[in-house]
């Protein structure tokens, strides 16, 4: 019912519109610049789920009217309105037209070829991957090369997809073109740009 | 008892439209008495893309952008309200929401209609008396000219 | 090559000063108000919001203010002032027909429904500059007459349109391309068309418009209808599940009805038929509608089997050129320092003069 749908959306968002946007913006491009760093994005945002805190915080800096939101699971009516109030982003059923796609837990990446990779005169029209994780330490430990890190550095996420480091192999060698992924559990977050290679231990 | 969405849209088109002043000044009379409205979202000033049809009733198209004022609010007991003008207008918006909040609640609904809307409307019909009245004193009354023969 | 100049923070300062100054003038001649600019100036307010492409008369009218009366100093200042700003979406299309009209008349019908109403216009004066204007004369309030006949303004080309003699419009809803979000990829369609002349420079528009009459590009057209007037604004509100009435705009549509040879739209068997130029701007802006209207219409020739020859049917030309603030931008970079490219001018000229003069005497020792 339309009134209970919004009922959460008017809750939750930043308590200071600007310093929080610029704030969580400064966090985030932080965490693309250095990837394997694991960023808090401490705001007092909260959306209802399946949206993480670090999740609805980024949406809430980031997103806006001209970036369409796309979420992976089935009933996402609250995070939907959610995100269309405190954002004014519109929340989209095709994932091919996603600015920013809220992934499920465990999401297959077979089904991540559906998210737009960019075109050769505008790379940047791309999706980017925002991926929720058990937690961001104590899993597998994977090796990240590339802009940003001067030798090598060490994530070890716990909860990643099956076939997740081949696929971000693949995505790698898509460059420019290719999709941007930020993994989030909790507040915190660690993005891994295209540019940046992965390889297992 | 819940205003029907035909209600609802009919305060809210009254009360965004109407002349600021009177607006405050009506607002300022009660605004003491008035249960009071709690920020949502906005005061915010913005803009929205105005469009056309091509040839007038086809297609849209992009017109040009409009400035516009949004906001929300929420009283304690619950309503919420909600206002978007053209314009940057921060105060007439967070009024106009508060009014759409109070005109759900039935200890105020009648309030609103008698002290906001219905002044309202009934200075728009005056002003669009006006205008049309103007503006047909300036239509051409044809007259042919009869030729003096047959 | 621009090269990095230090220096001059002084200087800009004290111009910033100086123009200040001289905006302001004579300190006992009282200041411009902005409500003066806005309902006195109001064409040059609605000139300023048409190509600025925002409308917002108070914000327009300071905008004039501030430039002096540069009206596209002014249009910089509200583009400027446009990307501050969040969209928060979009308004319904806006309803012509449903116009308060305050002026509508037809070239092509004499007897239309509705009538012709000349509203507030300069069309019939003299072009006399009155006295009056020197001082501050009082004017009377404007006469008054009672609407007898309620009859709507139906279009003019509606009317064409229900005898099946003009292309009709093709109704829908299509999202629309927007100019001001992705770049322009020639050919565009008639949407892009229509959005980049409504913010087009109205010299530039006029001056082409009038290329099409002359013959530069065949038109032969008929202003079928002009109406000015107020319309409201309907936009959505999710939260409320309606729309809601935010406020009104003054535009001007103007539908021009132009004859093509052999159509290959218009009647259902190729006949000939007739073709709209359309517009809507801004305002009241009946000189800019016609001249939109007219280069709207040249490059229609494409569909009806013509050559496009002439520079207003010419559609990258006349798009790429009509933003006054692009233009404006790239003529004026003109006065920034060039030195380094000018010296290296100045050296080839001289190279130049000295290997002829060299030529020179060595074929006269010959």
């Amino acid at each position: 019912m339309q009134a209970n749908t919004y009922a959460a959306a008017y809750e939750g968002g930043f308590e200071s519109p600007v310093f929080g946007a610029q704030a969580v913006f400064r966090s985030v491009m932080d965490a693309m610049a250095r990837p394997g760093t694991i960023v808090d994005l401490a705001q007092p945002v909260s959306a209802p789920a399946p949206l993480e805190t670090a999740a609805a915080a980024f949406l809430a800096a980031l997103a806006d009217y001209d970036s369409p939101v796309w979420f992976e699971v089935e009933d996402a009516e609250a995070a939907s309105a959610w995100v269309e109030f405190q954002t004014g982003a519109p929340v989209i059923a095709d994932p091919q037209q996603a600015a920013f796609a809220v992934l499920a837990k465990g999401s297959a990446v077979t089904d991540w070829r559906r998210f737009s990779i960019g075109t050769s005169s505008y790379p940047d029209a791309s999706a980017t991957l925002l991926l929720p994780v058990e937690a961001l330490e104590g899993g597998v430990e994977l090796i990240l090369t590339g802009p940003g890190i001067e030798t090598q550095a060490r994530i070890a996420p716990r909860g990643l997809p099956e076939g997740f480091v081949a696929a971000m192999q693949a995505n790698a060698a898509l460059y420019p073109l290719g999709l941007d992924i930020l993994l989030v559990c909790g507040s915190r977050v660690s993005a891994l740009p295209r540019t940046t290679r992965l390889t297992e231990v | 008892m819940q205003a029907t969405i035909p209600d609802r849209k009919r305060v809210l088109d009254a009360l965004l439209t109407a002349a600021t002043r009177p607006l405050a000044q009506a607002y300022e009379a009660l605004s003491a008495t008035m249960p009071q409205a709690l920020p949502v979202r906005g005061p915010e000033i913005g803009m929205v893309m105005l469009r056309g049809r091509i040839g007038g009733g086809g297609q849209p198209f992009n017109l040009g952008e409009a400035t516009v004022t949004r906001a929300t609010v929420r009283l304690e007991s619950g309503e919420i309200g909600h206002a978007v003008l053209l314009g940057r207008d921060m105060e007439k918006a967070r009024m106009v929401a508060h009014l759409d909040a109070l005109a759900q609640r039935d200890d105020w609904r009648a309030t609103v209609e008698t002290r906001f809307v219905a002044p309202a409307l009934e200075a728009e019909a005056e002003e669009r008396r006006r205008q049309v009245e103007e503006v047909e004193a300036t239509r051409v009354d044809f007259f042919t000219m009869v030729r003096g023969e047959d | 090559m621009y090269v990095a100049v230090k220096g001059g923070e002084k200087a800009i300062e004290n111009a910033h000063a100086l123009m200040a100054d001289r905006r302001r003038g004579d300190r006992s001649v009282p200041a411009l108000g902005i409500e003066q600019i806005a309902s006195q100036l109001s064409l040059a307010v609605d000139r300023v919001m048409a190509e600025g492409s925002l409308y917002d008369p108070e914000l327009a009218a300071m905008a004039v203010r501030q430039a002096r009366g540069d009206l596209i100093e002014a249009i910089f200042l509200l583009r400027a002032y446009r990307t501050t700003l969040s969209r928060f979406g979009n308004a319904k299309p806006l309803d012509t027909n449903a116009m308060r009209i305050e002026r509508r008349v037809s070239a092509t019908f004499k007897d239309i429904p509705g009538g012709q109403l000349l509203g507030p216009t300069f069309d019939y004066t003299h072009r006399l500059i009155d006295p009056a204007m020197a001082g501050d004369v009082s004017v009377a309030e404007p006469l008054r007459r009672e609407r007898e006949d309620d009859t709507a303004c139906p279009r003019v080309t509606d009317i064409l349109d229900g005898q099946g003699l003009i292309e009709p419009d093709v109704p829908g809803d299509a999202e629309p391309a927007d100019l001001t979000r992705s770049a322009t990829a020639y050919p565009v369609e008639r949407d892009l068309r229509l959005q980049a002349l409504a913010r087009g420079d109205e010299g530039f528009l006029l001056a082409l418009g009038y290329s099409t009459q002359r013959g530069y590009g065949r038109t032969h057209p008929f202003v079928g209808e002009i109406r000015i007037g107020m319309v409201d604004v309907e936009i959505d509100v999710p939260e409320l599940g309606f729309a809601v009435r935010a406020g009104s705009v003054r535009v001007t549509e103007c539908q021009m009805v132009s004859q093509f040879k052999g159509g290959k739209s218009g009647g259902p068997d190729g006949e000939p038929s007739f073709t709209r130029g359309y517009v809507l701007v801004y305002g009241q802006r009946k000189r800019k509608a016609k001249s939109v209207s007219l280069d709207d219409l040249a490059p229609l020739s494409d569909e009806f089997g013509e050559q496009r020859n002439a520079p207003a049917q010419d559609e990258e030309f006349v798009l790429e050129h009509c933003d006054n603030v692009q233009a404006t931008g790239f003529v004026e970079h003109l006065k920034l320092p060039h030195y380094v490219d000018f010296q290296a001018e100045l050296d080839l000229l001289r190279t130049l003069r000295r290997e002829a003069n060299e030529h020179a005497t060595r074929e006269a020792a010959e």
